[in-house]
């Protein structure tokens, strides 16, 4: 075997169980899928909210450490969270988060060898984007009523 | 040592070490499982942090320390940073590993991912130990 061109090829080559070389072939990409399709959206979606969500804990990270740093930091940081960015950035958070931790759930499932077939997927599927919007909504609700 | 009818090339595998499948990585499912078993961790305390913040909008200064100073809201706290960030730099290590294609990139990229994460649930910590204690 020549040396690798592109490290791609290293999940390329396997083994059989009698040990035989075989080339595997590539899980496809984006190109071939349907990204109308609810099944092929949550998924890329799940990935989306999991990236998004690392930049949004920047933030848990900020406010901890101005309110470990004193009323003037811990100012800045409300001026920014409730600023109109900020607001905007902890709304897109919280739908994000909501729906990764409910996807994470079916994907639990999906471990745990249930809700294969197409007609779970799509249940499944709906129940979170229901569960999402409800738990958002009841989370800011619940944010706005703390806040009056 | 095994020939195959398949290919000419000999197997420098032990059937031994076929069998345990773990290859070069020497990791097997370890990556995969840590993922699984920080997910189910975080679904209660991630539950429980979002409603909290949520009552916590536009609390005073001096209300969110007393907050986050009680023990019990301290040490979820902490539970919270560590397996946040440790999902969160496993998560992100995967999707580098599936986009970024030049070695030295996927190699740096990990480790600057790790680091960061790092930093921060240490930062997030320290800030968390200094109100609490």
């Amino acid at each position: 075997m020549s040396i690798m061109k592109d490290n791609r090829e290293a999940t390329m080559a396997g083994r059989r169980s009698d040990g035989s070389a075989v080339k595997r072939p590539l899980s496809p990409h984006l190109q071939v899928y349907d990204m109308l399709q609810m099944t092929s959206a949550l998924s890329i979606s799940h990935r989306i909210t999991g990236i998004a969500w690392s930049f949004g804990v920047v933030l848990l990270v900020w406010w901890l450490v101005a309110a470990a740093g004193g009323p003037e930091a811990f100012a800045r940081v409300q001026w920014f969270m409730s600023s109109w960015l900020g607001l905007l950035g902890l709304f897109g958070m919280t739908a994000a988060a909501w729906f990764h931790t409910l996807n994470g759930v079916r994907h639990l499932a999906w471990d745990a060898g249930y809700g294969y077939d197409i007609p779970t997927t799509y249940r499944s599927g709906r129940m979170v984007l229901i569960g999402t919007a409800v738990l958002t909504v009841l989370t800011w609700v619940i944010a706005v009523i703390a806040w009056a | 040592m095994a020939t195959n009818e398949h290919t000419a090339e000999t197997v420098l595998r032990s059937p031994l070490g076929r069998v345990r499948g773990l290859g070069s990585a020497k990791g097997g499912t370890h990556h995969w499982w840590l993922q699984r078993v920080t997910s189910i961790a975080l679904l209660p305390l991630t539950i429980w942090f979002a409603l909290a913040a949520a009552s916590l909008a536009g609390a005073s200064y001096i209300d969110t320390v007393a907050w986050i100073g009680r023990p019990w809201n301290a040490v979820l706290l902490l539970a919270t940073i560590g397996l946040t960030f440790h999902h969160t730099a496993s998560g992100l290590q995967v999707v580098m590993e599936d986009y970024a294609n030049v070695e030295w990139v996927k190699v740096g990229g990990i480790l600057a991912i790790k680091a960061i994460c790092m930093m921060l649930a240490l930062a997030s910590a320290l800030a968390v130990l200094k109100i609490a204690v």
